[in-house]
C-alpha cells in the first residue's frame, strides 16, 4: 500500500518535470526562430544604411556649361551640366575609347549630373575651377564595395565589366571611394535604380494611411462598442450583430481590398493608389479589432461602479460617459494601437487598391499617390537587381521598428492608466 | 409617520417569481431592518425602492410602492429624480476610482446643487462630517478614494449617498465586507443618520438588526412573513418561522 503511494507520487513528480521540459523547449524553439529571423534580416539589411560614393574631380568649365560671363542664379539653374559630368567621368581614364567612356559613365548613378549641379549652386565661385565631388556609385559598384557582389563570375554573367572593376579598384587604391551613412534611404522616394531608392514615399504613405484609418475606425468603433455594450437591448438581433462583428474580424484582408476596389474606386471614384483609399480600406479591417477590444474593456469595468453612479441619480448616459468609458479607455486605446499596428503591416488589400504602383514622388497629403512600407518591401523583393536585396531587409527593419514602437506605446498606456487607480 | 407604503409588490426574474405580494410600511426617520436567509428576496425588495431592478433586463416589478403620495412604479416617475431622493449604499464599498472630493461632489454636480466652488466645498465637508470621515481624510481630499481602508471606503460611500440630501437611504448589507470595528463605526453612524433620513437596512446579522433598527421585517422564500417593531419580532414573534429563524434553527 505504502509503496504504491510512493510510486504514484513519483509518477506525479515526473509528469510535472516532463511538462516543464516541454514548455521550456517550446519557448526555446520560439526564441531560436526569432533569433534566426532577426539575425538574417540584420545581416542582410545593415549594409543598406551605408552608401558608396565615388570622389571624382569635376572641372566646372563655363564654356561646356554654355554659361556667359557673370551668370545669374537663374542661368546657373538652367545651365547644361551633362557635358561636364560626362567629361569628368571620362577623364578618369584618359586613354578610354568611346565604349569605355560609356562604361565609365555607368559607374555612377544617373543622378550624377544633379549632384554636380547642386555643388555649383552651393558655391557659384567654382566656375572655371576643379573640385572633388561626391558622386553616388552605381548600385552594382555599391554592392562590389560592400562585398556582396561575386567578382569571380565570368564577365558576361556580371553587370559590372572588367574594365569598370579595374577603374574602380584604382579609385579604391587612391582613396577616392568612400562609404557614408545612407541618408537618402530615408529622404528619397522609390526609384528604379537601387542606389537611389528610398523609403520616403512609402513611409509617408504608411503614416497617412494609418492616420486616415485611425480617424475613421476609432470613432465609429468606439461608438458602436459603447452602444452595443451599454445601451442596446440584448436580443436576437444584437446577438446577430455581435456574431457578425466577430466574423468580420476573421475575414481575410484581401477581401477588404476587393471591397475597396469595387466600392471606393469603382463606385465612389476616389483617387487610385492614394493613402485615403488605403486608409478607408484598412479601417474596415481595424474596425472589428477595436470594437472587440473596446467591448472587452467596457465589460471589465466592475458593475458596482455603474450601480454606484446610477444609485446617485446619474442617467444611463452620464453613468457611461462619466465612469464606464473613462475607465475602459486604457484597454480601448491599447486595442486600437494593436489594431493599427496590424493595419500597418497589411499588404494584400493595398495591392488591390493600387498602392503597389511605382511612385517616385513623396506624398504631401492623403490624396497623393503613395506606396506603403509593406508594399514597398513587396515591390523591392520582386526586383531583380542585387542592390534591392539589402533594401528589402532594411525596409523590414524600419517596419519592425515602427511596429515595436507602437506596441510599446500600447503597453505603456495600459500600464500607466491601470496603475493609477488600483 | 409612514414614509414608504408598498402594496402587493410582486417581482419576477424572467418566469421565476422572486417576491410574492409584499405589503410593508416604512416609518419615517426610523431604521427598518430587513432580515431573512440568503435568497429570500430582501435585497430584491430593497432594490425595488429606488428602482435599481430596472438595470436587470429580465426583472419585472408589479404592485405599488408609494413614497410621498407618489407611486414610483408609475410610468410618469422619473428614476433620476427618484434616486436623488433615495440614496443607496451597497454591500461592497464601491467608491468611484476618483479622488475623495470627486466622489462626494459627483452627486451634487449632476443634480446642480452647488452654484460655486465654495458651496461645493461646504457640501463635501458636511457630508464627510456626517459620515464621521472628515477628521480622517480632510488632509487628503484629492487623493484617490480607492486608497482608503474598507471601512473608510464604506463611510465614503455613505457620505456620497448623503451628499444629495436624500430622504431615504437604502443599505444593502453595508457591513458584510467589514471587520467588527468598522462595523461598529457604521452602526453608530446609522443611529446618527436616522435623525435626518429614513433608513432601510438589509442585514444578515440578527444582532445587527437588533442593535440598529426600530422596525424589522422578516422575509422567507420571497414572502414577507412578519413585520413589526424590532422588540416584538425578536422577543415575541407571532410566526413560528420567525421564531425558528431568530433562534437560529435555520438560515
Amino acid at each position: 500500500m505504502n509503496k504504491n503511494k510512493e510510486q504514484l507520487l513519483n509518477k506525479r513528480y515526473k509528469a510535472e518535470k516532463r511538462f516543464r521540459l516541454y514548455g521550456q523547449s517550446a519557448i526555446f524553439m520560439a526564441l531560436l526562430f526569432l533569433t534566426i529571423f532577426i539575425f538574417k534580416i540584420f545581416s542582410t539589411g545593415y549594409s543598406a544604411f551605408q552608401k558608396t560614393w565615388l570622389i571624382v574631380p569635376v572641372t566646372f568649365d563655363a564654356e561646356l556649361m554654355m554659361l556667359d560671363q557673370n551668370p545669374s542664379k537663374e542661368d546657373l539653374k538652367d545651365a547644361d551640366y551633362y557635358d561636364i559630368a560626362l567629361k569628368s567621368m571620362a577623364d578618369l581614364d584618359p586613354n578610354a575609347n568611346e565604349d569605355q567612356e560609356n562604361e565609365l559613365k555607368r559607374m555612377v548613378s544617373y543622378f550624377f549630373e544633379r549632384e554636380i549641379k547642386r555643388e555649383l549652386l552651393n558655391d557659384p565661385s567654382l566656375i572655371g575651377k576643379t573640385k572633388d565631388v561626391y558622386l553616388t556609385a552605381s548600385d552594382d559598384l555599391d554592392q562590389v564595395f560592400k562585398g556582396n557582389y561575386p567578382r569571380d563570375l565570368p564577365e558576361d554573367q556580371r553587370r559590372v565589366t572588367d574594365y569598370q572593376l579595374k577603374i574602380f579598384d584604382q579609385l579604391v587604391e587612391l582613396g577616392k571611394v568612400e562609404s557614408k551613412f545612407n541618408l537618402s534611404f530615408f529622404t528619397y522616394p522609390d526609384s528604379r535604380e537601387a542606389e537611389l531608392a528610398g523609403i520616403a514615399s512609402s513611409f509617408m504613405g504608411s503614416i497617412f494611411s494609418i492616420l486616415v484609418c485611425l480617424m475613421i475606425a476609432f470613432p465609429v468603433a468606439v461608438l458602436a462598442a459603447i452602444y452595443l455594450e451599454e445601451f442596446a437591448p440584448k436580443n436576437r438581433f444584437t446577438d446577430f450583430i455581435e456574431v457578425n462583428i466577430n466574423n468580420l474580424a476573421a475575414v481575410p484582408s484581401i477581401v477588404f481590398g476587393l471591397l475597396g476596389l469595387g466600392i471606393l474606386l469603382a463606385v465612389f471614384q476616389l483617387p487610385r493608389s492614394t493613402p485615403l483609399v488605403g486608409g478607408i480600406t484598412l479601417s474596415l479591417m481595424t474596425l472589428p479589432t477595436i470594437i472587440i477590444a473596446c467591448r472587452a474593456s467596457l465589460k471589465a469595468v466592475p458593475p458596482s461602479i455603474r450601480e454606484a453612479a446610477l444609485a446617485m441619480g446619474a442617467s444611463k448616459m452620464q453613468t457611461t460617459m462619466h465612469h464606464t468609458v473613462p475607465l475602459s479607455m486604457p484597454g480601448t486605446l491599447s486595442g486600437t494601437i494593436i489594431g493599427l499596428a496590424q493595419a500597418l503591416g497589411e499588404t494584400a488589400p493595398l495591392i488591390l487598391i493600387g498602392m503597389v504602383a511605382f511612385v517616385n514622388t513623396i506624398p504631401g497629403s492623403p490624396l497623393d499617390p503613395a506606396a506603403s512600407l509593406p508594399v514597398q518591401i513587396y515591390i523591392w523583393a520582386e526586383s531583380a537587381e542585387r542592390g534591392f536585396v539589402e533594401k528589402v531587409s532594411a525596409c523590414i527593419m524600419v517596419l519592425l521598428g515602427f511596429l515595436i514602437i507602437m506596441n510599446l506605446f500600447a503597453q505603456i498606456i495600459r500600464h500607466k492608466f491601470e496603475k493609477k487607480w488600483s | 409617520m409612514i414614509k414608504i407604503n408598498s402594496k402587493n409588490v410582486d417581482v419576477f426574474y424572467g418566469k421565476k417569481q422572486a417576491l410574492f405580494n409584499i405589503n410593508l410600511d416604512i416609518e419615517e426617520n426610523q431604521v427598518t431592518a430587513l432580515i431573512g436567509p440568503s435568497g429570500c428576496g430582501k435585497s430584491t425588495f430593497l432594490r425595488c425602492l429606488n428602482r435599481m431592478n430596472d438595470v436587470i433586463d429580465i426583472c419585472r416589478v408589479k404592485g405599488q410602492i408609494i413614497i410621498n403620495d407618489f407611486d414610483i412604479n408609475d410610468k410618469s416617475c422619473d428614476v433620476v429624480r427618484l434616486r436623488e431622493k433615495i440614496g443607496m449604499v451597497f454591500q461592497k464599498p464601491n467608491p468611484f476610482p476618483k479622488t475623495i472630493y470627486e466622489n462626494i461632489s459627483y452627486g451634487p454636480t449632476i443634480h446642480g446643487m452647488a452654484q460655486s466652488k465654495n458651496e461645493m466645498d461646504e457640501i463635501v465637508e458636511t457630508s464627510l462630517k456626517k459620515a464621521a470621515l472628515w477628521e480622517e481624510v480632510k488632509d487628503r481630499l484629492h487623493e484617490p478614494g480607492t486608497g482608503l481602508s474598507g471601512g473608510q471606503q464604506q463611510r465614503l460611500c455613505i457620505a456620497r449617498a448623503i451628499s444629495v440630501k436624500p430622504e431615504v437611504i437604502l443599505m444593502d448589507e453595508p457591513c458584510s465586507a467589514l471587520d467588527p470595528i468598522a462595523t461598529a463605526q457604521i452602526e453608530e453612524l446609522i443611529d446618527e443618520l436616522k435623525k435626518d433620513h429614513t433608513i432601510i437596512i438589509v442585514t444578515h446579522s440578527m444582532a445587527q438588526a437588533a442593535r440598529v433598527s426600530q422596525n424589522t421585517g422578516f422575509f422567507h422564500l420571497g414572502e414577507l412573513i412578519e413585520h413589526g417593531s424590532t422588540d416584538k419580532i425578536f422577543k415575541n414573534p407571532e410566526n413560528k418561522k420567525t421564531q425558528d429563524y431568530i433562534t437560529g434553527r435555520f438560515g
